[in-house]
């Protein structure tokens, strides 16, 4: 069964010539010339320094790794395609250095049944710059109250089964999904939030909300729900993905948890890993999403958790929302934010360079840790292994401006801001997706 | 005084960044200190026959409210007029707010008429900065949400000195639902600024976590007010009870363990509330209705203590409230 669906076209053949080739997994950490030959790499040498036959790309002090996996993106299609499309999607994830994306289906229509899912794969079929797929809902019209059926949508093609955006309210369905589930094969990702806790939430209560008279929303309202669905699994015994851990309460759990050997998975976004409550001052409503910022130390628990490997999956759980729903009051706007485009940037900047966390970790999280936890081809610098590869310029700083954005929708948190760290190419499925000009001219 | 505001494309290039009131925190201590200088004059002039100053002729003030509100709307209006500006009162309701216009798109269509005020009250937190990074004219606050409400803490400053002779290390009990009053975030910060001293005593689920951070003390025991020079008190909404919210069991409860009554006072003790009242509930009867009561003389000074802060931002050089917000800048 095909997860991954995008539009094809010629592979390409190309040499990337001169990079520190750095492919935490494989083990590798050299400059080499990469040799790619109809979307294959095939051959890994010494760097040559002469041009041979084919395109050729100078990558003299860049550095080459495998190319990135989202777990969590936000397409708006169907029913929203004003914010996004799956070509527009698709676009920015290449230009963010992505060789696969996992879509969500809260959707209009949701993606709860195989009819929906299999008309958005044909789309990808023809329109996805990068590969595409999509998870579907684990209840019905993510209410809550009757599975989906699980079975069919993951002989259609589901990746996995999430109600995000909602919790699962019920514990009594929550058990019924797990174990249900488990026959299709295929995980549960869950949007971890105890409802009568978070309320009207706006923002993570603490110092911040208190001062500002925004609604609390506290982090128990996650770790209570994190404890529940922890619970279930391992009584279950049926793996688990937690999405957008936010505080430092949930990855206390998800620690415990791996201890005694649950099967569970976790991802931490961006904005997570690099801001905190404090931003909210500024009352931008592109700093608003569900769940909110943290505390210093929550933030301070999700890159502990990163670097150790409890969370081993980045997410940028992109969001776009048109221009006129956020150009409001931050208690009328919607959550969520953008960060495809930004993802590697926002995190060389803010974790890397200050020595939070080493550039290998983020390449792994960002790349295998993800391919891992929902079972897609790990991408790998290595002979015979299709060409999934993202070529980086940590030397460039860059500007983050509307008019850069492939997103139809530029609902970043980021705007304004100067990042270190450049995506230059994008190789993904073996065709170059993405190339800034200085490249591919 | 030059009237700049006619030459205005040369003028505003050479302008310093536009002042706005949008939250106590753009206040440093000396300028309370000259806005309740200029509420003290404003107070004096008033007590003439011809009320009316000339001072604001020319000017247009543009109060807009999304908010009920009977004593912020007719105290900036009345304050505008004293001053000889013309003023224009919009209310959401009955207006193309009704219809679904953006709050940006009703702050460019007013500012068409280039008003030099724009008075905002609003449901939403942060609507006041979102208005002035839209318009051009000086914004003020007139309540945001549960966030600000910047001329309330300075009328209350001026209340508190009028009736006591000083601010500096003066105790301010604040007591009732903290959690829902812009009254009480502005009041605390307020009382920092001039070296008062605030503690607030309410309902555990009804005072925020972590609200000692903003600069006061924090308890549910309503002893605690027995150190208190003022004893301020928040109005308490029947709401509260309702819809499962359960912050507390009941109206009577709260009454019975945090209302203001005589009982709980001690003489020399005087007793502010921003209104309205809900008597019986937060407060006794006889105690809003006794010589230490100073719920009357808040609104007189909420009409002298407006006048100053229309008057200071139109006149008053660049010597910051709060400089120009660009939102697009800021995102």
């Amino acid at each position: 069964m095909t997860i991954l669906h995008h539009r094809g076209g010629a592979a390409g053949s190309l040499t990337i010539r001169g990079a520190r080739v750095l492919d935490p997994g494989a083990g590798v950490d050299a400059l080499l010339d990469v040799k790619v030959e109809k979307g294959v790499i095939s051959e890994l040498a010494q760097p040559s320094g002469k041009k041979s036959a084919g395109k050729g790309v100078a990558a003299e002090g860049l550095v080459l790794a495998p190319a990135f996996v989202d777990p969590h993106v936000h397409l708006r299609t169907p029913g929203r395609e004003d914010e996004e499309t799956i070509a527009s999607g698709t676009a920015a994830a290449a230009a963010g250095g992505y060789c696969a994306i996992l879509a969500m289906p809260n959707t209009s229509p949701t993606v709860d049944n195989a009819a929906v899912l299999g008309a958005l794969i044909e789309l990808a079929q023809e329109e996805a710059v990068v590969p595409t797929g999509f998870m579907a809902a684990i209840s019905r019209g993510l209410a809550g109250e009757e599975l989906s059926e699980m079975g069919e949508l993951a002989e259609a093609g589901a990746a996995a089964f999430t109600d995000d955006g909602h919790p699962v309210y019920s514990a009594s369905l929550m058990r019924r999904a797990l174990q249900y589930a488990g026959s299709t094969g295929r995980r549960l990702a869950l949007h971890c939030e105890e409802p009568s806790l978070s309320r009207r939430g706006q923002m993570h209560e603490g110092a911040v909300s208190a001062e500002l008279g925004l609604a609390g929303y506290p982090s128990v309202a996650e770790s209570v729900a994190v404890g529940r669905d922890l619970a279930l699994a391992a009584y279950e015994a049926q793996p688990l993905h937690l999405m957008h851990l936010s505080s430092r309460e949930s990855v206390e759990l998800l620690r415990r948890a791996l201890v005694d050997g649950v099967e569970v998975s976790a991802e931490a976004t961006p904005h997570h890993l690099c801001l905190t409550d404090e931003a909210v001052r500024s009352l931008d409503s592109n700093l608003k999403m569900n769940p909110p910022l943290g505390s210093e130390q929550d933030r301070l628990a999700l890159i502990d958790a990163l670097k150790s490997g409890a969370i081993s999956c980045i997410a940028t759980d992109h969001a776009p929302h048109a221009r006129q729903e956020k150009d409001v009051p931050f208690e009328a706007a919607p959550f969520g934010v953008t960060g495809l485009e930004t993802a590697f940037a926002a995190l060389y900047t803010n974790l890397v360079e200050p020595g939070l966390i080493p550039l290998e970790t983020l390449l792994d999280r960002l790349s295998a840790g993800p391919a891992h936890a929902f079972d897609l081809p790990v991408p790998r610098i290595a002979v015979g292994e299709p060409a999934n590869l993202v070529l980086l310029d940590l030397e460039s700083s860059w500007t983050v401006r509307e008019e850069l954005f492939r997103s139809r929708s530029v609902n970043s948190w980021l705007l304004g801001q100067t990042l270190q760290g450049e995506i230059v190419l994008t190789v993904a499925a073996g065709r170059v997706v993405f190339g800034s000009e200085r490249v591919v001219a | 005084m030059t009237e700049i505001h006619l030459i205005e494309g040369e003028a505003r290039a050479a302008e310093a960044p536009k002042r706005h009131l949008i939250s106590i925190e753009d206040l440093s201590s000396e300028i309370v200190e000259r806005l309740l200088a200029t509420a003290r004059n404003f107070s004096r002039s008033l007590e003439r026959e011809m009320k009316k100053l000339p001072t604001l002729r020319g000017r247009t003030i543009v109060n807009l409210f999304y908010e009920s509100s009977t004593r912020t709307a007719s105290s900036f209006e009345l304050a505008a007029k004293r001053l000889s500006a013309d003023v224009m009162t919009l209310r959401a309701i009955g207006s193309s707010v009704d219809k679904g216009e953006s709050l940006r798109d009703t702050t460019r269509t007013l500012s068409a008429y280039q008003p030099d005020v724009i008075v905002i009250r609003h449901v939403q937190i942060g609507a006041p900065k979102l208005i002035a990074a839209t318009t051009s004219a000086h914004v003020v606050n007139a309540g945001d949400g549960k966030h600000q409400h910047p001329t309330q803490a300075l009328l209350d400053l001026y209340t508190m000195q009028e009736a006591l002779g000083h601010l500096a290390g003066l105790q301010v009990a604040i007591v009732g639902d903290v959690l829902h009053s812009r009254v009480a975030r502005s009041l605390v910060q307020a009382l920092n600024l001039v070296d008062a001293s605030a503690v607030c005593i309410g309902p555990p689920a009804l005072v925020p976590r972590a609200f000692e951070q903003i600069g006061c003390e924090v308890s549910s025991d309503i002893s605690l007010i027995e150190t208190a020079d003022v004893v301020y008190v928040l109005r308490m909404q029947q709401e509260r009870m309702t819809g499962g919210e359960n912050f507390v069991p009941s109206l009577r409860e709260y009454s019975a363990r945090w209302s203001i009554t005589p009982e709980r006072l001690r003489p020399g003790q005087v007793v502010m509330h921003p209104g309205p009242i809900n008597r019986g509930v937060e407060i006794d009867p006889r105690v809003a209705d006794s010589a230490e009561s100073l719920i009357e003389a808040q609104v007189r000074s909420g009409l002298v203590v407006r006048m100053a802060v229309l008057y200071d931002l139109l006149t008053q050089g660049p010597v910051s409230l709060a400089p120009t917000v660009n939102m697009n800048e800021v995102a």
